[in-house]
């Protein structure tokens, strides 16, 4: 199957190439036949690229060693939701990913643009299959997910334990799509200023791209975030790691061409403004993809030495190379239709509010970048705390907050007092009552903190403000049941109600993250069995110690699980237990390894013990002292180790979980003290309920409103009538 | 005044506030920035200043004292390390003979790491030299 998946590949290539001469020579020439043939090509393309992934997942599901990759990084005892998510936790896997999601993203937008933009489509359509043939390429050549093995080994390596979480797996997925949706703009930017159509026409095209794109791109940065709380131990969720900087760009200033693309839209402004954004936008989602992957910056996650820098860098600058000469020689065409009226009006606050995210959006790239910046400067490398990036990303964190709830309400031309009175009044309100209220209840301590929770009740107001009175007016009209009202009203306004809701969700996350890292707790302690310690309004004692070997299927043991059983009382109410553990995995690196030892050289991986509420999360993790078993496992080993080859493998699997099962026990027993870290959190709940708020905002905002899809039909009505009245006075 | 001077100086006002926000934002990365060293380059390292260290953990070398760890960091492809007390977190992949990033500030003979700096690299993600063969 390996030759098959890699033929698949070579014909994309070629497929992909094909597809760029012809779109050209077809835009070029004008020959609609040899357009819709490269268009063709990038459906072929999607066809292939799906076989391929398809090839390789069958290869993870069925364990087939014989695949390089799946020697790598996965195993038999491997669980087969983490076989079959695997394949993206191998560098060419998840290649081949982007690549096959590429490709049906951008199969889709030109099946529904066929009929549409007819002299921009072809560009898009050679710009998407450009990017298409760069990853075939490198999957070709570089880093080949069909290499087989010579002589299989009999295990595989299995996946990485720490990557063996939910989030994590569908982490990768959503990152990607948001990274290669934000391609599909972003061809139509570099079509629509080739041909200098530079209207709002490519921008509704794609607009739902650019949405989709944004919100899978959020999703993926989010369930990182998550990841990182409930799986490394440490308890926190963002540490401004570069890598994490690189998805977070992206969509920072995928987030401000969303916003300003309404302008356009509505007002024929900020042409120019549009397209620098999503063209810097998509070198952006390369440049992320280049960051994870390459290894020129100090990250938490190493990604080993890779041959991919080079082309990844090829790639980029010709890309911000082409982006800024294209911006530059069509000047002209891109002036506005219209000037800004007033200061206070729509306009100028969404201009507002991209330059703060452009403005965040530098901060992050700047201190990410820092190390090579200084390097540069000063011949030594130099870092950036998140101290650093603190200073500058919360104060305009809280600025965009705010300006999320102005933007929506404000007039759009010029705002006068009586506008402002009439949309503000209550908002604002709500906000000096909700200063006064958590002023008394002691939050003035925090003075940023209690600015982003004035500034959440501020946005809160607006968008309720807007959903009562919406509501009332559509209720006078129709006389309908409030419910009913209400969900007629946003069913029928999506992007607008959808917006308020995103609106509403970022201020609830903001709100989340400024109370939980700023009133959080935390302890470090080692405590024996009967030992108890303080965090917070908790009081936490361990009880005893937890052990147990956990197997998987076909009785293969997966993982050796040793823990804590602890006693929880918040004011002194009892809570109930709460079991932090820590798996550890047994080294894949046999060398050197006693059949014991091997167990506690490999990964070991927290699981933590979380209590989530609405107030507050207790967060428990524990590192077991192995050191006390260290005797055991030693004399374990030299006893293997002694009766090598002496033994029947049956024999020897039994011998081992016996003296396995005998040294589970004994920690057990014995029960060492142990290392804890106890953090509370207020309102971290929040953060993530936030988040769920915004991705029901815009999957509404997504969603195609019926009336849309009838106006659609109308319109394909219309121009099949004006064809055929071409023919007719073509004819005359 | 006219329009199209009244523009000019919004722009202008608009610019200089940027330049002055860019300027400050350099000028602090420099000065709050924490030189990054390998324990080579340590020789001349200073007390009371903070460097961010990358190395390998020496083989042989984690101890688990009362409060934290004790552990030595070598040069990624050379022998010469330093010892290093560390309290705080310790991420899950921590062992020895791995990469590690932690902030330190030296303190007699050896080096004090600052609380919950430590970062050690995750091994296997997107490895491609690690292939069993």
């Amino acid at each position: 199957m390996a030759e098959v998946g890699r033929a698949a590949l070579i014909l994309a290539l070629g497929v992909a190439v094909y597809g760029i001469g012809a779109s050209l020579y077809g835009a070029r020439s004008g020959r609609a036949d040899i357009v819709a043939s490269g268009r063709r090509a990038a459906y072929a393309l999607a066809l292939l690229s799906v076989v391929a992934f398809v090839i390789l997942e069958a290869a993870f599901l069925r364990s087939d060693l014989s695949f390089a990759v799946v020697a790598g990084h996965s195993s038999t005892t491997t669980p087969t939701f983490y076989q079959a998510t695997a394949v993206w936790s191998s560098q060419e896997g998840s290649l081949l990913l982007w690549l096959t999601l590429l490709s049906l993203w951008s199969a889709l937008v030109l099946f529904l643009t066929r009929r549409q933009l007819r002299d921009v489509a072809p560009y898009a359509t050679a710009v998407l299959l450009g990017l298409g043939a760069f990853f075939a390429g490198l999957l070709i050549f570089l880093e080949s997910p069909f290499d087989v093995l010579a002589s299989p080994p009999v295990e595989g390596a299995g996946l990485n334990p720490l990557l063996r979480s939910p989030s994590m797996m569908t982490h990768p997925p959503m990152l990607y799509s948001g990274y290669t949706l934000f391609a599909i703009p972003f061809a139509f930017a570099v079509g629509a200023l080739i041909v200098r159509r530079v209207d709002a026409e490519w921008i509704r095209a794609t607009r739902r791209f650019a949405l989709a794109a944004w919100l899978f791109l959020g999703i993926g940065v989010l369930l990182g975030a998550r990841w990182s709380y409930a799986e490394l131990g440490w308890g926190g969720y963002w540490a401004w790691d570069p890598v994490e900087n690189a998805s977070l760009m992206p969509w920072l200033i995928g987030t401000a061409f969303i916003h300003s693309i309404m302008i356009q839209e509505k007002r024929g402004m900020l042409k120019v403004w549009n397209a620098s954004l999503i063209l810097a936008t998509g070198v952006l989602c390369l440049l992320g993809t280049f960051l994870v992957r390459s290894g020129i910056l100090d990250s938490i996650h190493a990604f080993g030495a890779s041959t991919l820098g080079g082309p990844f860098l090829v790639l980029i600058g010709a890309m911000t190379l082409g982006s800024v000469a294209l911006v530059v020689s069509r000047r002209d065409t891109l002036r506005s239709e219209h000037r800004l009226d007033a200061l206070l009006s729509r306009e100028s606050i969404f201009l507002l509010n991209n330059l703060v995210l452009v403005a965040l959006c530098f901060v992050v790239f700047w201190g990410t970048f820092f190390p090579l910046i200084a390097e540069a400067v000063t011949g030594q490398r130099a870092a950036l705390g998140p101290p650093w990036f603190d200073r500058y990303t919360v104060p305009l964190a809280l600025l965009l907050v705010l300006l999320s709830g102005v933007g929506p309400l404000i007039a759009w031309r010029r705002a006068t007092a009586a506008n402002a009175r009439r949309s503000f009044a209550i908002p604002a309100a709500v906000a000096v009552l909700a200063a006064v209220a958590l002023a008394a209840a002691g939050a003035g301590s925090a003075l940023l903190a209690l600015g982003m929770f004035v500034a959440g009740a501020f946005v809160a107001g607006t968008v309720f403000q807007e959903l009562w009175r919406g509501t009332g007016a559509r209720r006078a009209m129709t006389g309908e049941a409030p419910h009913l009202a209400v969900v007629r009203l946003i069913g029928r306004n999506r992007r607008r109600y959808g917006g308020y809701l995103v609106h509403l969700g970022m201020a609830v996350l903001f709100v989340g993250v400024a109370a939980s890292s700023s009133f959080q707790d935390a302890t470090d302690v080692r405590l024996a069995p009967g030992e108890q310690a303080e965090v917070g309004e908790y009081t936490v004692r361990y009880t005893e110690p937890t052990a147990r070997l956990v197997a998987t299927r076909e009785a293969g043991l997966e993982f050796i699980e040793l823990g804590a059983r602890l006693d929880v009382w918040r004011d002194g109410e009892a809570l109930g237990a709460m079991t932090p553990t820590r798996g550890y995995y047994p080294s894949q690196d046999l060398a050197g390894l006693g059949a014991i030892g091997r167990f506690f050289e490999g990964e070991s991986v927290s699981e933590i013990a979380l209590d989530a509420g609405a107030g507050r999360d207790l967060w428990l993790a524990v590192q077991p002292d192995i050191g006390a078993l260290e005797p055991v496992i030693r004399e374990g080993d030299a006893v293997f180790a002694q009766a090598a080859g002496g033994l029947s493998p049956q024999f020897e699997a039994v011998a081992l979980a016996q003296t396995l099962r005998g040294l589970v026990d004994r920690y057990a027993s014995e029960a060492p003290p142990a290392q804890f870290r106890l953090l509370t959190s207020p309102m971290i709940t929040w953060i993530w309920v936030g988040a769920l708020v915004v991705f029901a905002g815009g999957l509404i905002c997504l969603w195609p409103a019926p009336d849309a899809a009838r106006r659609r039909a109308t319109a394909g009505l219309a121009v099949r009538v004006a064809r055929d009245l071409g023919r007719v006075r073509a004819r005359t | 005044m006219d329009p199209s001077r009244k523009r000019k100086i919004r722009l202008g006002v608009a610019l200089s506030a940027a330049v002055l926000l860019a300027a400050a934002l350099v000028y602090t990365s420099f000065s709050a920035s924490s030189e990054a060293r390998t324990p080579s380059e340590l020789d001349t390292a200073q007390a009371g200043v903070s460097y961010q260290l990358t190395g390998k953990v020496v083989e042989g070398s984690v101890q688990r004292t009362q409060d934290g760890l004790d552990f030595e960091v070598r040069d990624r492809d050379g022998a010469q390390a330093v010892p290093i007390s560390y309290q705080g977190v310790v991420p899950d992949p921590f062992r020895e003979g791995r990469e590690v990033i932690v902030t330190v500030q030296r303190q007699g003979d050896g080096f004090m790491g600052e609380r919950d700096s430590l970062i050690t690299k995750c091994p296997s993600k997107f490895t491609t030299d690690e292939q069993p063969s």
